[in-house]
């Protein structure tokens, strides 16, 4: 019954990375940009989180403003640093992306103190017994809440008007603007889409592992970018695919006892990827045209 | 227009020269007592960075790639040399040397093995795989305590890195580099930062050119790494970490991918100036990193190819316009 426990540890592990996966995966998709701010934003989210607990308001007003704040955290970024660099040199994009990164991390640290402080949101708390299986709601609310998210990503890129010019500028970004599309709108909206869920994924992650540092974005951002690699980016089914095997394959290292190793493993998983198969697990591999 | 050229003899000595006299400067300057140990530590810790900024330059800025696991081969380095100083095999010089060579040998062998298969990707994949290398290295250091010391660090390394031992790793270093740089594997390198597939189809090996300056680089991080042990004394994990490499690579961008005097200038620059003004104004540290960041978003959008460029200073080529412009102006006292 151990198994079972474990697995659902794992898939709430898994279903908070492939939220903030879909964020770079998409992000990727569209404008070939690896987002390396991306988890500083949910540490971001996280402050957001405390301080507005701090100041009384009600739970379900906090997680609406944690989304809200990650959401306009995205688009202030995108409009300052990355517009100027549309048609600059990937690598000139990739290191404002790393700038941003530090910036924010010290930022918060500046404001903040480098100390963790510790947030508890309010959770319904408890747990339902299924013969010997005892499941605690917060862990069934963040899988059944990811899953909520993903439908309805799925819904906004396949069904509307919006997700048809997003995956329009991802397959041809020139051929998109002839056709009508303006193109900056639709890369900011991506990149409000992929924040939305990464507050989203804040919260969740902030439930289970109730800390906020500086740097707790880090490396949860480095670990969700490889679920996105993992499953193949740019792809939104990848993305969730990606998450849960990454989430699977901590909780599976970390249940062997070998938790200090949990880091090392994730990243040896990333180049055994992309030395067998660079396009992730669904991606479809790509030839360069000259 | 007559040009007042400088033969190529003439220009080794005034290199030559001007090595001399910096040699001498520097040595005058640390021996004479006239700085204190504070700053002699200083003066060591930007040796080491230049070494480490001027090897990141060559697969960042003349390669075009972006490895953000300098950090990695340092570390390698680092712990190679510090266990051979600290076992006491050898004595004197010769130990400092064989210690150095040991760190380079086998921080170059780390980026074999770890550039063959990162450098099959490209771009934002390989940043992602090195960076990956790095932290990998940096688990393996943190969880082999009866090598390395573990987390606890290692301890009582011999100060080896004295002004002298430095400044020769320095110059070797943009010396072997430059060279490297000027011959025609330099211009191979050169041409497939330019682009990749046209270089393939002129039929240069563009993987071992890769593989060549992946390993060239790890070798001088892993001497910059021997150095940075022999000058602290005490080496710990995380000394090692992703911030390392980006503060490494802050230098090469700031100062101007593919510009050698860049990185010099970048790293003299970046290392000294938060140590001084720490010395003036306590707590400034604190805003150090936004400063780094907020640098590194701007000279991104205004001037993504660093602030010098690709631009590299030559004595001989000042030398030379200087002679031009003299010239010229006898020539029209002449006509007047």
């Amino acid at each position: 019954m151990l198994f079972v426990a474990q697995l659902v540890n794992a898939l709430q592990l898994g279903s908070i990375y492939a939220l903030i996966a879909l964020g770079y995966s998409m992000v990727y998709g569209i404008i070939k940009l690896l987002n390396f701010a991306h988890g500083d934003v949910i540490m971001v989210g996280g402050y957001i989180a405390i301080f507005s607990l701090a100041a009384g308001m009600h739970p379900a007003v906090a997680i609406i403003l944690v989304i809200v704040g990650c959401t306009a955290l995205a688009i202030i970024m995108e409009k300052l640093a990355y517009t100027p660099l549309r048609n600059a040199p990937r690598i000139s994009v990739l290191i404002t992306a790393i700038g941003i990164s530090i910036l924010l991390q010290n930022l918060a640290q500046l404001f903040f103190g480098a100390r963790p402080r510790p947030l508890h949101i309010p959770f319904p708390t408890g747990s339902i017994s299924i013969g010997e299986i005892t499941l605690a709601y917060p862990m069934l609310i963040t899988i059944g809440s990811a899953i909520l998210s993903m439908l309805m990503l799925n819904y906004i890129v396949h069904r509307t008007k919006l997700g048809k010019a997003m995956r329009a500028v991802s397959e041809d970004t020139d051929a998109a603007r002839l056709m009508g599309i303006n193109v900056n709108s639709v890369i900011t909206f991506t990149f409000a889409l992929g924040a939305a869920l990464a507050g989203i994924g804040a919260v969740l992650y902030f439930v289970r592992l109730p800390v906020v540092a500086p740097t707790a974005g880090a490396m949860l951002g480095l670990k969700a970018f490889i679920a996105a690699v993992f499953g193949g980016i740019g792809s939104i089914p990848g993305a969730m695919l990606g998450g849960f095997a990454i989430g699977i394959l901590e909780v599976i290292v970390n249940a062997s006892g070998f938790s200090r190793w949990t880091d090392g493993a994730v990243f040896l998983v990333l180049i055994i990827i992309l030395l067998v198969r660079p396009a992730g697990l669904v991606g479809k591999p790509t030839i360069e045209k000259v | 227009m007559e040009r007042f050229g400088i033969k190529t003899p003439v220009r080794y000595g005034i290199n030559a020269f001007l090595l001399v006299a910096f040699i001498l400067a520097g040595y005058l300057i640390t021996q004479g007592g006239a700085l204190g140990r504070a700053q002699n530590i200083m003066i060591t810790q930007v040796g080491v960075f230049i070494i480490l900024a001027v090897s990141l330059n060559l697969p960042a800025g003349y390669l075009g790639q972006l490895p953000l696991g300098h950090a990695g081969f340092m570390a390698v380095g680092a712990y190679a040399g510090a266990i051979f100083w600290r076992s006491g095999l050898l004595a004197g010089y010769g130990s400092v040397v064989v210690g150095l060579l040991i760190a380079g040998v086998v921080a170059a062998i780390f980026g074999v093995i770890i550039g063959v298969p990162a450098l099959r990707l490209r771009g934002d994949y390989l940043a992602i795989i090195t960076l990956g290398f790095g932290e990998i290295i940096r688990v393996i250091i943190m969880n082999l305590p009866s090598i390395t010391g573990g987390a606890q660090g290692l301890q009582q390394i011999p100060r080896h890195s004295s002004f002298l031992v430095v400044y020769i790793c320095v110059i070797v270093c943009c010396l072997v580099i430059h060279m490297l740089m000027k011959s025609r594997h330099g211009r191979a390198i050169l041409s497939i930062r330019e682009n990749e597939i046209a270089t393939e189809s002129c039929g240069i090996n563009t993987t071992y050119y890769k593989v060549m300056s992946f390993a060239v680089s790890a070798f001088f991080a892993g001497i910059a790494g021997a150095l940075f042990a022999g000058n602290q004394g005490i080496l710990e994990p995380n000394n090692f970490s992703f911030m390392m490499s980006i503060d490494i690579l802050m230098i090469v961008v700031l100062g101007g991918l593919g510009s050698m005097m860049g990185s010099i200038i970048g790293a003299i620059v970046l290392t000294s100036l938060p140590m001084l003004m720490q010395e003036l104004m306590q707590g400034i540290n604190q805003y150090r990193l936004i400063v780094y960041a907020l640098l590194l978003i701007v000279v991104m959008i205004f001037k993504p190819s660093g602030l010098m460029g690709t631009y590299d200073f030559s004595m001989s080529h000042v030398l030379e316009k200087a002679g031009g412009l003299v010239l010229r102006g006898k020539k029209k006292g002449g006509d007047a």
